[in-house]
């Protein structure tokens, strides 16, 4: 169970308050505008972002100040999520050492990894020669290689269209139900929440809103949600 | 954010280290210079007659080039012709050329002998003559109005293009345009561009050594290697020697008040499209601005080339092994600039986050070499050598150390802001990966600062391989470097083999610049 107990963050003018937990093994959208603060509620989690109060707890485990590589957490970025002087092997090697050295088994779970998300024969490209669907699925394989229980999606797939974009959910709702991992994931679309969150954070203006179902919430949002939205 | 939480403490004690080396470097020789004087010296009127005179010849070239950088880049800014891109590189050529080459090669044309006189002869008039203020103020244009030509160039380049193109449909006129667009931008960049070339001019050794001297055209630095080489008068080098300090740290501190300009990589260069400036007057005058900083830029180079190749045939032994120390102490320089260069440049990017202000300490410990003049430095380190012996055993090892910590500045030029876009980009996914020390050095910022750090290592390279300043303070025949041998044989007056070593050290100076470039961009992904 991931826990935000209390967790205040100041930055300048902004407050970011969140007080909220998620069950393991359950997949969470969350939902809201720009700077409402999304980003800085998944750098929390991820060791990015120092809270002024409160505590992050995984189970018993109290996270709130270990260094982002030290915590349960995996986390792919809205770009830049690649090194683009490494080839599709290295990238996903990195997750599982950052020194780069494995062993002939380690290889070979690295190369699984890579046909897992459907990359077999592209180890040696490096990301400018990939697709921007293909780029994402190194993200993925990494991911799968870090093997965190917590994962933590800001948006990697915005630069995609509708459907690489779904077939990119598929797949980490596939991944999740393997590894059994707890998923966050940013999104500006209420489509992507309804496909594979079961239930939605609305985050806005520093009020992070506690998790509700995704259909009962889309179906009938309150003020600040509905106006978000839009018109259905 | 997380670094609250996570200082980079090796970092920063690695910084701090190497920028306590380079202070000690550089103020540590001061010190024990200023130790040595006896203070029954003082300075003497020749003395200040010296300072008068360095400042006249900086201030000179500093105006002058930027006087003449600014019709220079007008038109190359609004002038399209072939071989104006060439040009525009070249222009970046005198900043890795050996002084001592440049001297050899303004003396073929505006020497006594020079392209210039034997023109002059034929109409019965009395030749130039290039040693003096004048000699020293045109070899210092020579170096200085490429540079500032680019960085006015890049000024005229940064005024957005929609500017030009409002002012032409609202009808301005070319006092309008000089008005509202192009003065602003000059105002803001030619006090940095004449700092910089002031700074140079302020320090410069080689250029005085050959070109001037005497009572009327000796410059503080040629008083410090004077003072010491024949009448070994330590405190009266001393004394010189914390006046140039102070002189050059005043200067420096200004500079970077004045807020620099980016002088920017070679090959940024966008075209502009001007809709002014285009009748036959105004193309006729940059038309001939072109031609005279071509001029004066390509006939200095020409001239080493056609007649050192006579000379590479004759070349004496002993050029031969001066060459080989040369590129010895290149490589050391390299080495110990690069690692002074970048702890400094991960410790400041590490302290940066917290501590701005130290951070910007560390940066600017690093660049005092600006300010620090190399015979300075090398003489300091003699004196403080001189307990291990006989001190002389140690001077290519020390004109490398020096020559390594005088192209601080340039490497950290390079490094400091390549480092800063890594981490911004990269930084979060390097720490989510726990990619930490080592793993960091090697895995992101080696493969990514491979461009920057080829560039910034050739600039070193080249300036090491060239640069005639402690060395000629203390090497006997056996040590000399190149270019310490060339400046032997031009004074000897055997110019054949002087044209022969100028073209060898030339050759090898532009070489080790292109190597280590070649080397940073093969295979580099931006």
């Amino acid at each position: 169970m991931l826990k935000l107990d209390h967790v205040r963050v100041r930055r300048g003018r902004f407050t970011l308050k969140a007080d909220f937990r998620l069950d393991a093994g359950a997949i969470t959208a969350v939902i809201g505008p720009s700077g409402g603060g999304k980003s800085t509620l998944l750098g929390i989690i991820a060791g990015f972002v120092a809270p002024d109060a409160g505590r992050v707890l995984w189970g018993t485990d109290e996270l709130t100040s270990l260094p982002p590589a030290r915590r349960p957490v995996a986390i792919a970025f809205q770009d830049n999520n690649l090194f683009p002087h490494l080839d599709a092997f290295a990238n996903v090697a990195l997750g599982l050492r950052p020194s780069m050295k494995l062993s002939p088994d380690e290889k070979a779970r690295v190369k699984r990894a890579l046909e897992r998300v459907g990359l077999a024969g592209l180890e040696r490209r490096r990301p400018a020669a990939l697709s921007g669907g293909q780029q994402s699925r190194v993200v993925l394989a990494r991911l799968l290689m870090q093997d965190r229980p917590i994962l933590l999606l800001d948006e990697p797939f915005a630069a995609l269209g509708p459907a690489r974009r779904h077939e990119m959910l598929d797949l980490v709702a596939g991944l999740a139900g393997d590894t059994g991992a707890t998923v966050l994931m940013v999104t500006h679309d209420p489509a992507d929440a309804l496909r594979i969150a079961g239930q939605t954070i609305f985050v806005d203006e520093g009020s992070v809103h506690a998790p509700r179902m995704t259909r009962a919430l889309l179906d009938a949002p309150p003020g600040a949600l509905a106006a978000y939205l839009g018109p259905a | 954010m997380a670094e609250h939480i996570f200082p980079m403490n090796r970092a920063v004690a690695g910084g701090a280290l190497a920028a306590a080396t380079v202070l000690a470097l550089t103020v540590g020789p001061l010190v024990a210079v200023a130790g040595r004087a006896d203070g029954s010296a003082g300075l003497g009127p020749a003395d200040w007659a010296a300072l008068r005179f360095t400042l006249l010849q900086a201030t000179l070239s500093a105006l002058l080039s930027v006087a003449l950088a600014v019709p220079v880049a007008r038109a190359l800014s609004r002038r399209r012709f072939p071989g104006r891109a060439v040009l525009v590189t070249l222009m970046g050529a005198p900043f890795i050329l050996p002084v001592i080459v440049a001297v050899l090669g303004l003396l073929a044309v505006f020497g006594r002998n020079g392209l210039i006189s034997h023109a002059l002869g034929l109409f019965g008039l009395p030749p130039v003559n290039i040693y003096g203020l004048q000699g020293v103020v045109l070899a210092h244009v020579f170096f200085n109005l490429p540079l500032a030509t680019r960085l006015v160039l890049q000024g005229w380049q940064a005024i957005p293009s929609e500017h030009f193109r409002l002012a032409a449909s609202l009808g301005f006129h070319k006092s309008d345009i000089a008005r509202v667009l192009e003065r602003p931008m000059l105002k803001q960049v030619l006090p940095g561009a004449a700092m910089v070339v002031f700074v140079i001019s302020l320090t410069s050794f080689a250029v005085v050594l050959a070109l001037g001297g005497g009572p009327r055209a000796s410059t503080i630095e040629l008083a410090i290697y004077q003072a010491f080489r024949f009448d070994f008068d330590l405190g009266k080098a001393a004394l010189l020697a914390v006046l140039q300090f102070s002189l050059g740290a005043v200067a420096v501190a200004a500079m970077l008040a004045l807020r620099m300009p980016d002088a920017g990589t070679p090959g940024h260069d966008r075209p502009l499209v001007l809709w002014h400036g285009q009748d036959g007057a105004a193309r006729l005058v940059d038309a001939l601005w072109i031609m005279l900083a071509g001029a004066l830029l390509v006939l200095p180079l020409g001239a080493i080339v056609a007649r050192g190749i006579g000379g590479i045939a004759t070349m004496p032994a002993p050029v031969l092994a001066a060459a080989l120390r040369s590129l010895a102490v290149s490589l050391g320089a390299v080495l110990v600039g690069l690692s002074l260069a970048l702890p400094i440049a991960f410790g400041a990017h590490a302290l940066g986050r917290r501590h701005p202000v130290a951070a910007g300490i560390m940066e600017a410990v690093g660049t005092l070499a600006i300010a620090a003049s190399a015979l300075v430095i090398g003489l300091g380190l003699f004196i403080m050598l001189q307990p291990l012996g006989d001190p002389l055993r140690w001077v290519l090892p020390v004109t490398a150390v020096v020559n390594g910590v005088m192209s601080l500045p340039f490497l950290l030029r390079a490094l400091v802001p390549a480092v800063a876009r890594i981490e911004t980009r990269f930084g979060r996914l390097a720490d989510s990966l726990g990619l930490v020390g080592w793993q960091r050095l090697r895995h992101l910022h080696l493969p990514r600062l491979r461009r920057p750090l080829g560039f910034s290592a050739g600039l070193a390279a080249a300036l090491s391989m060239g640069d005639l300043g402690v060395v000629a303070l203390f090497a006997d025949g056996h040590q000399a470097t190149l270019p310490l041998q060339l400046y032997r044989l031009m004074a000897a007056y055997r110019m054949e083999q002087a044209a022969g070593a100028a073209l060898l050290l030339l050759v090898l100076a532009l070489a080790l610049f292109w190597l280590f470039d070649r080397g940073g961009r093969i295979g580099a992904e931006t």
